[in-house]
């Protein structure tokens, strides 16, 4: 657990400093006339976190909380949560090039069937209603039309229909 | 007297057939997402906000105030049945309710659970009517001094009195605030913290991308994670004669359920605080002022109405200053403050002249979310027997869908969709290492009103600091915010001091 703590305090203190490199693109001190500058709240409140990360860092090398031998991650549920991260960037990073419309079913299909092993029965159910209920409450009822990369001309007779 | 005429209109809002289709469409989806394990009210208000653009804004409102109505009960549904609660505000209900359930009295726990929670309801949405108009009117005389004053005091509750880190607490808090300085400064209009020009940032960080990212795709993380073995769901065993031995039994502990009532709704008022410290309060309470306080956690009935009533009455709560200030009292209601805000509807005392028909009409639906709510849960409690045996990789599929395509849809931007992943990745982490979740969310609800607030302040009384402590009401904030952010301080001092005084073993 402390190296896991360390880490992320480690990471929050990086994350900071680079938040106040940007923020000084604006004046981050008093601008005559104006009161604080544009980049003064992100910048102090900046140097906060990183105090505080920097004291969350400094705390666990002192021995003041109590040491657990407990792991961050078990190796046995890191598996199935990074299946999940990996298959969901996937999943968005097709949807701009074959359109949501191909990419939600094939995410479903491979979470539900093949990591999942439910029946293809099931699986044909949700792969299939899915993207209608999408269709019909987001293009048709609200308008909002999701990407459609490659097979936006497959939707061109729809359109016709619906709009 | 001015109260109930107000009311009385607002009834003629909410009892319109379209707001009562919403309220009992919100309170059945709110019962069924708080019941399932790993949902609770913040994500269905997360993952349910952007389908809301369905409907007017006013009854887009009472829509998600039903769903976080019916997630209250809906907890209650799985602690019960399966010994998981289905939120953490439900988690003092598994203390009794489970060993209930085993002993082959769930429907009776059931019954139990739906009429304390309708009862803390009822007396808190009671409390709500009678303190709104008053508290809006005081916050009328609020300036930019007192409401930077009141978010600060807002923000150091999360310090002093969470049971949560106090370093980790202020570091979400100044994550969440930085996030939204995201993109166009709101008096110099230049472009800041752009990360390399990316234009997805000129338009800012949205409180709804954060709010899927982290309690949608993060929750969904966060469940695989936890969810070992699918647990064995008990079948409840539900007669006319339980539903009426229920009500009436309810009456004798009548004690229980109005302190939990009333414990919950001035507990649930505190950012910090809410449903679920309100309920292992009132369960604490229950237990140490019955006659009989070894039979709690061995299936005793008032150790599921104590904290029924008080989870209930804290989500009312939570309601009040967010509504009259402008202050969520809990992420949920910091979710529904953003979604008003979406909406042109500024919550706040103007809210209370300007939009009169809306106030008193979310104000009345509360109460007709009550009656659907009690009556939904007993009606359906076959239905979510059903639901509860649903796998859970259908579930984690269908809600991993809901949080692209919800993103998606406000902003039509790939951009936020990647922002989701990212924040549901880094959310699930921060969580997994004691990071509290709440303050990150209200921070980036309330940092544009804070950062606002400050600067006006700043320039009116020209850099002068103290101009925060020279008017009465933002000093008595200001000083009671001091205190609670120097309280961990004073504790950790008192803890190394003993450990010092005390030999080592």
């Amino acid at each position: 657990m402390l190296v896991a703590e360390r880490t992320i305090a480690g990471a929050v203190i990086v994350m900071s400093i680079y938040f106040m490199w940007h923020a000084t693109a604006l004046p981050i001190g008093w601008v005559e006339g104006q009161g604080p500058g544009g980049g003064a709240f992100p910048f102090w409140l900046s140097v906060l976190m990183a105090l505080a990360a920097g004291a969350i860092m400094a705390r666990s090398f002192t021995g003041l909380i109590s040491q657990t031998h407990e792991r961050f991650f078990d190796g046995l549920m890191l598996r199935p949560v990074l299946l999940v991260i990996v298959s969901l960037t996937i999943t968005v990073a097709l949807i701009p090039i074959v359109g949501a419309y191909i990419a939600i079913p094939l995410f479903l299909v491979w979470y539900l069937r093949i990591y999942g092993r439910h029946s293809l029965r099931l699986t044909a159910i949700l792969a299939i209603s899915t993207p209608l209920f999408l269709f019909f409450f987001f293009e048709v009822t609200l308008k909002i039309l999701l990407p459609k990369g490659v097979t936006e001309p497959l939707f061109f007779p729809l359109y016709a229909i619906f709009f | 007297m001015e109260t109930i005429t107000l009311l009385a209109d607002g009834f003629a809002t909410s009892l319109s057939p379209l707001n009562i289709l919403i309220v009992v469409l919100g309170v059945t989806a709110g019962i069924f997402i708080g019941a399932m394990p790993g949902l609770g009210s913040v994500n269905g208000v997360a993952l349910v906000l952007p389908l809301t653009f369905i409907v007017p804004p006013a009854s887009a409102i009472i829509l998600l105030a039903a769903i976080y109505y019916g997630a209250m009960y809906g907890g209650a549904i799985s602690s019960i049945l399966l010994g998981i609660p289905g939120a953490s505000t439900s988690v003092a209900t598994t203390f009794d309710g489970r060993p209930m359930a085993q002993q082959g009295r769930a429907g009776f726990a059931l019954v139990a659970a739906a009429v304390a929670s309708f009862v803390g309801g009822t007396i808190s949405v009671l409390l709500f009517t009678a303190f709104a108009a008053p508290l809006a009117k005081l916050a009328l005389a609020f300036g930019p001094a007192e409401e930077f004053a009141l978010v600060l005091l807002a923000f150091t509750t999360f310090v002093g009195l969470s049971g949560d880190d106090p370093l980790k607490a202020v570091v979400m808090v100044c994550l969440g605030l930085v996030l939204t300085t995201v993109g166009l400064d709101m008096i110099s209009g230049q472009p800041r913290l752009i990360f390399g020009d990316l234009p997805g940032f000129y338009s800012g960080v949205s409180f709804l991308v954060l709010a899927i990212g982290v309690y949608g795709v993060g929750e969904i993380l966060h469940t695989v994670e936890n969810s070992r073995t699918a647990p064995t769901v008990t079948n409840p065993k539900l007669t006319f004669r339980d539903v009426w031995t229920g009500c009436r039994e309810m009456v004798r502990y009548w004690r229980s359920i109005s302190i939990g009532s009333f414990l919950g709704f001035f507990v649930g008022m505190l950012p910090a605080a809410g449903a679920t410290p309100a309920s292992l309060m009132a369960y604490g309470i229950a237990r140490t002022t019955s006659k009989d306080p070894d039979s709690f956690g061995k299936g005793n009935v008032e150790g599921v109405a104590a904290p029924e009533t008080a989870n209930n009455a804290a989500s009312t709560g939570s309601l009040l200053p967010m509504l009259t200030l402008g202050i969520p009292g809990s992420p949920t209601t910091a979710l529904l403050l953003g979604g008003m805000v979406m909406w042109g509807l500024m919550p706040g005392p103007m809210l209370f002249i300007e939009q009169r028909d809306f106030v008193w009409g979310l104000i009345s639906s509360l109460y007709t979310a009550n009656v659907a709510a009690l009556l939904i849960n007993i009606a359906l409690i076959p239905l979510f027997v059903w639901a509860l045996r649903m796998p859970f990789t259908v579930l984690c599929s269908l809600v991993l869908v809901l949080c692209i395509v919800g993103g998606y849809a406000p902003s039509e931007r790939m951009h936020d969709v990647w922002l989701i992943v990212g924040f549901g990745v880094a959310g699930y982490l921060l969580r997994k290492a004691n990071y509290p979740l709440a303050p990150l969310v209200l921070a980036l609800v309330l940092g544009p009103l804070m950062e606002r607030s400050f600067r006006q302040t700043m320039i009116a009384e020209q850099g002068n600091v103290l101009a925060f402590f020279e008017r009465p009401l933002s000093a008595t904030f200001m000083v009671i915010a001091l205190v609670l952010l120097l309280l961990p301080a004073l504790k950790y001092l008192r803890r190394a001091s003993g450990k010092r005084t005390q030999p080592a073993e």
